[in-house]
C-alpha cells in the first residue's frame, strides 16, 4: 500500500504579489488566480508550503532519522513493548495500515495485539471505548479523519462524558484514536477534511495535533498515558515529506501547552499541524519584506487549549492571526479570536485575524485556490500593520 | 413471458435471411436463494441485437476504465479513482433489466453506473479530469458522478444504503411504477447503516434491490477476514436474497429482472448478492497485488472475463462475426480517443464555480473567504 501513500502535492505556485484585494472586490482575487492556473499546467507541482524540521535534541536519548509514519510506528512500538495490555485496531492495520503507520507491529507483538476490524467506524470507536474502560490500552485507527462522522456519536457521547456521568466510577482514559487529517494535494471532499472543530465543541475528550515527527511521537506517547480519552490527528501531506532526527526511546511532550516557535514582537502567528510550516515561513517574508518582527506559536493541543500562552503572547504584541484549513465559520480560529479579545482586548492594535479556508466543502478542482496559503496570509499580516 | 415469444417470432421471421442465428436460448443452473419460493429463469434468450448492444457497452466501459488508467499514470486524472474493469457485467445487466426512470445509487467506484444510466464517455472523463464539460461541472471528480435518476457516486462507505432507501419511498409514496436499485460493496456490508436499512426497508415494504457487488476484497481486505459471515445474500435475514454469478451477464439480467419483478410486484424489499472480480486495486493508489496473487487475477481473466464470455457466446452460437465484433471494437476506441481528447483539452471550471452551489440561495449569498476582508460570492 506504499502508492496509497504516494503524495502528489501540489499548489498555487505563484510569485505574483498580492496588491490591494478590495474589499468584497472578487474580481481582483480571481484575476491573479487566473494568472496562477495557467502556471500551473505548464509547472511542476510543488507543495504550498516547506516543511521545517525542528532542530535535533538530545534531550531524550539516541535520536535516529525518521519521517513522520515512522515515528508514530516507533511511538506505538514503545507502547506495545512496555504495556502489555497495549492493543492497536482499525481498518487494514496489519499489513501496516494505508499510510504504513503499523508496519511491522503485528509480526512483532502477535495478531491478538494488532488486529483489522471490519469497516465500521463506529464500532471501531464503540469496541475501543469498551476495551478501554475495561482496562486496556486501546489505541483505535480511523482511516481518514473524513470517515470519523460515524463515529461522531461514540466519541461525544460515549467517550467523552463517559467519567461524568459515573461520578468517577467508570472512564476511558486508555482510549486513543489515530486519524489522518488535512489536505494533501489531491484529497477533494472525503479525504482531505480537518474535523478539529466539531470536536473542540465536546468537553471530555483531548484533542491533539502534531506539526512533525519529533513532536507526533511526544504527543502520541502523552495521549496514551493521558487518562483521558485523546483524539490525535495526524497531517497525512506530512506523512513523507517531514523528516527529522526522533528519539528511539519513549518521551512525553506536555499535553495543553503551546509552544513559541520564534518569538517576536509586532504581531502573533498561531497554527497548528501543517499550517505551521506555513506560517514560518510567512514570517520570514514579513521580516523580509515588511520589517515586521512575527511570534509564532504552534498550539499543539486544541482541546483543552493553552489560553494563557497565546494571551500572553498577543498582550506583547498587540496582533494576532490565526490560521487553519478548515472553513473559517465555526473553526477553531473563532474560539481563539473569542476569546483572546476577551482578555487581551485593550492590547489590540488591529482586528484579529483569521485566514482560513472558504465556507465551501472542501474542493475537488479549485483546492490551490481554497488553501489559505503563504499569499494570503502575508496579505493579511500587511493588513494588521497597516491599521 | 409474452413479451419474450413475440420477441422470438419476430426474430425467427428475420432468421431464414442470414446465416447468422438471431437469437439463442441459454441454460442456466438455478441460483443459491434465500427465503424464496421461486427463482430467476435458468432458460434465457438472448437476441443477437441485445448481445451485440451488451457486447458494445461492456467493452465501452473497459476501454473507458483503461484510458482513465492510463491518464491517472500521466498525472493528468489526479485524486482519487476507483476503476470498475471486470465488474462490467454488473453494471450491464442491472440496467439491461430496469429502465431509466428507475433509480440508482451506488458508493464510489461509479463510473460503469454512469455510463448505463445516461451518462456519455465524454463527459465520465471530462469529470475525471476535473473540466467544465464534466458531468458534475468538474467539482466532483471520479467518486462523485450523477445523472438523472442516478444518484452517484458516494464518498462515504455505506452512507448510499440509507438514501437508496429513502428513494424506494418515495416512488411507492408517489404511487408510481419505479423501483430503485441500491448498491455497495463487500466492504460496506459490516457497516451498521445497511442493517439500519434493512429493517426499515423490511417494515415499510420498501421498493428497493439491495445488490452487494461482492469483488472478494474490501480494499484490501478479503471477505474471510472482514465477515463473520460471507453469504451476503443472507445477511438481510427478514429480506429474501440471492447469489448470482457477476461475471455472466445474462445472469445478472435476469437475476435483476425477476428482483424486479418482486418489487414491482408489492412483495417489499429483496437482495442480490453479485460475485464478481475487479482486476485493478481498490484505487489507482493500490496495485493491487500484495494482498491477492497475480496468479488469481489472470485466472479470473482468463476464465470468467464478463467480455469475453459473452463473445464467445457470440461467436460459437454463429449470433455475431468476428469482422462485426472487431468493427464494434474500433468504434469504442475511436469513441474513448475522442472523449480522451475532450478531457484533456476542456477547460477547468473558472473560479466563480469555488463558491457556487453551496446552497439553495436567492438572491446570491457572500461566502466567507481566507480573510476577513474577501468575500466570495454564491450563486445557486
Amino acid at each position: 500500500m506504499a502508492a496509497a501513500a504516494r503524495l502528489f502535492i501540489r499548489g498555487a505556485h505563484s510569485t505574483l504579489a498580492i496588491s490591494g484585494v478590495g474589499t468584497g472586490k472578487q474580481s481582483s482575487l480571481f484575476k491573479l488566480s487566473a494568472g496562477c492556473s495557467s502556471r500551473l499546467k505548464a509547472q511542476r507541482h510543488v507543495a504550498h508550503f516547506t516543511f521545517q524540521p525542528d532542530p535535533p535534541t538530545t534531550e531524550y536519548g539516541a535520536t535516529q532519522k525518521m519521517n513522520l509514519f515512522q515515528s508514530i510506528t516507533s511511538a506505538l512500538d514503545n507502547t506495545l513493548a512496555s504495556d502489555p495490555t497495549a492493543v492497536i485496531f482499525g481498518e487494514d492495520v496489519a499489513f501496516g495500515g494505508v499510510f504504513r503507520c503499523t508496519v511491522g507491529l503485528r509480526d512483532k507483538y502477535g495478531k491478538d495485539r494488532v488486529f483489522n476490524t471490519p469497516l465500521c467506524e463506529q464500532g471501531i470507536v464503540g469496541f475501543g471505548i469498551g476495551a478501554a474502560t475495561a482496562g486496556a490500552t486501546a489505541i483505535a485507527e480511523i482511516q481518514f479523519a473524513d470517515y470519523i462522522f460515524p463515529a461522531f456519536d461514540q466519541i461525544v457521547n460515549e467517550a467523552a462524558k463517559y467519567r461524568y456521568r459515573s461520578g468517577n466510577l467508570f472512564d476511558c482514559g486508555n482510549l486513543t484514536i489515530r486519524a489522518p487529517w488535512g489536505c494533501v494535494g489531491h484529497g477533494s471532499l472525503y479525504h482531505s477534511q480537518s474535523p478539529e472543530a466539531y470536536f473542540a465543541h465536546c468537553p471530555g475528550i483531548k484533542v491533539v495535533i502534531p506539526r512533525g515527527p519529533l513532536q507526533a511521537k511526544g504527543l502520541l506517547l502523552s495521549c496514551i498515558a493521558d487518562n483521558n480519552p485523546c483524539l490525535f490527528f495526524e497531517p497525512k501531506i506530512l506523512y513523507r515529506a517531514a523528516v527529522e532526527q526522533v528519539p528511539v526511546d519513549s518521551y512525553t511532550i506536555p499535553l495543553s501547552q503551546a509552544e513559541v516557535l520564534q518569538e517576536g514582537s509586532d504581531l502573533t502567528l498561531v497554527a497548528w499541524g501543517t499550517q505551521i510550516h506555513v506560517l514560518k515561513e510567512v514570517a520570514n517574508m514579513a521580516q523580509e519584506k515588511l520589517g515586521v518582527s512575527c511570534e509564532v506559536i504552534d498550539l499543539r493541543t486544541i482541546l483543552p487549549w493553552d489560553t494563557e500562552t497565546v494571551c500572553k503572547s498577543v498582550a506583547r504584541t498587540g496582533r494576532l492571526l490565526i490560521s487553519h484549513e478548515a472553513p473559517v465559520t465555526g473553526g477553531f480560529a473563532a474560539e481563539i479570536s473569542s476569546t483572546v479579545q476577551e482578555e487581551c482586548f485593550l492590547n489590540l492594535e488591529a482586528p484579529i485575524a483569521r485566514v482560513c479556508g472558504y465556507d465551501t466543502p472542501f474542493p475537488h478542482i479549485f483546492e490551490p485556490f481554497y488553501i489559505p496559503d503563504k499569499w494570503k496570509c502575508f496579505d493579511a499580516i500587511k493588513r494588521m500593520i497597516n491599521y | 413471458e409474452g413479451k419474450m415469444l413475440t420477441n422470438i417470432s419476430n426474430v425467427l421471421r428475420a432468421c431464414a435471411q442470414r446465416n447468422i442465428s438471431h437469437l439463442f436460448v441459454f441454460y442456466f443452473k438455478k441460483c443459491d436463494v434465500f427465503k424464496l419460493d421461486e427463482a430467476p429463469a435458468t432458460q434465457v434468450v438472448m437476441t443477437r441485437d441485445e448481445g451485440l448492444q451488451y457486447y458494445r457497452t461492456m467493452q465501452t466501459m473497459r476501454r473507458m476504465e483503461l484510458k482513465a488508467d492510463q491518464l491517472y499514470k500521466q498525472k493528468i486524472i489526479r485524486g482519487f479513482c476507483h476503476l470498475y474493469d471486470g465488474q462490467e457485467a454488473c453494471a450491464v445487466g442491472i440496467e439491461a433489466s430496469i429502465n431509466l426512470k428507475d433509480h440508482l445509487i451506488t458508493a464510489y467506484r461509479a463510473h460503469g453506473y454512469t455510463l448505463t444510466r445516461g451518462g456519455t464517455v465524454k463527459e465520465i472523463m471530462a469529470e475525471l479530469t476535473g473540466r467544465r464539460g464534466g458531468i458534475a461541472k468538474g467539482k466532483g471528480g471520479s467518486m462523485h458522478m450523477y445523472c438523472k435518476h442516478f444518484y452517484g457516486g458516494n464518498g462515504i462507505v455505506g452512507a448510499q444504503v440509507p438514501l437508496g432507501a429513502g428513494v424506494a419511498l418515495a416512488c411507492k409514496y408517489k404511487g408510481t411504477d419505479e423501483l430503485c436499485v441500491c448498491l455497495y460493496g463487500d466492504g460496506a456490508a459490516n457497516q451498521g447503516q445497511i442493517f439500519e436499512t434493512y429493517n426499515m426497508a423490511a417494515l415499510w415494504k420498501l421498493p428497493v434491490i439491495f445488490i452487494c457487488e461482492n469483488n472478494r476484497y474490501g480494499m484490501g481486505t478479503s471477505v474471510e477476514r472482514a465477515a463473520a459471515s460471507t453469504d451476503y445474500f443472507k445477511r438481510g435475514e427478514f429480506i429474501p436474497g440471492l447469489r448470482v454469478d457477476g461475471m455472466d451477464i445474462l445472469c445478472v439480467r435476469e437475476a435483476t429482472r425477476f428482483a424486479a419483478d418482486h418489487c414491482r410486484s408489492g412483495k417489499g424489499p429483496i437482495l442480490m448478492e453479485l460475485q464478481t472480480y475487479r482486476y485493478h486495486g481498490h484505487s489507482m493508489s493500490d496495485p493491487g497485488v500484495s494482498y491477492r496473487t497475480r496468479e488469481e487475477i489472470q485466472e479470473v481473466r482468463s476464465k470468467s472475463d464478463p467480455i469475453s464470455l459473452l463473445k464467445d457466446r457470440l461467436l460459437s452460437n454463429n449470433m455475431a462475426s468476428v469482422e462485426e465484433l472487431k468493427e464494434i471494437d474500433v468504434e469504442v476506441r475511436k469513441e474513448i480517443e475522442d472523449a480522451a481528447q475532450f478531457a484533456t483539452t476542456d477547460p477547468e471550471p473558472p473560479l466563480e464555480e469555488l463558491c457556487n452551489h453551496i446552497f439553495s440561495n436567492n438572491p446570491p449569498v457572500e461566502v466567507r473567504g481566507t480573510n476577513p476582508w474577501a468575500k466570495l460570492k454564491s450563486l445557486s
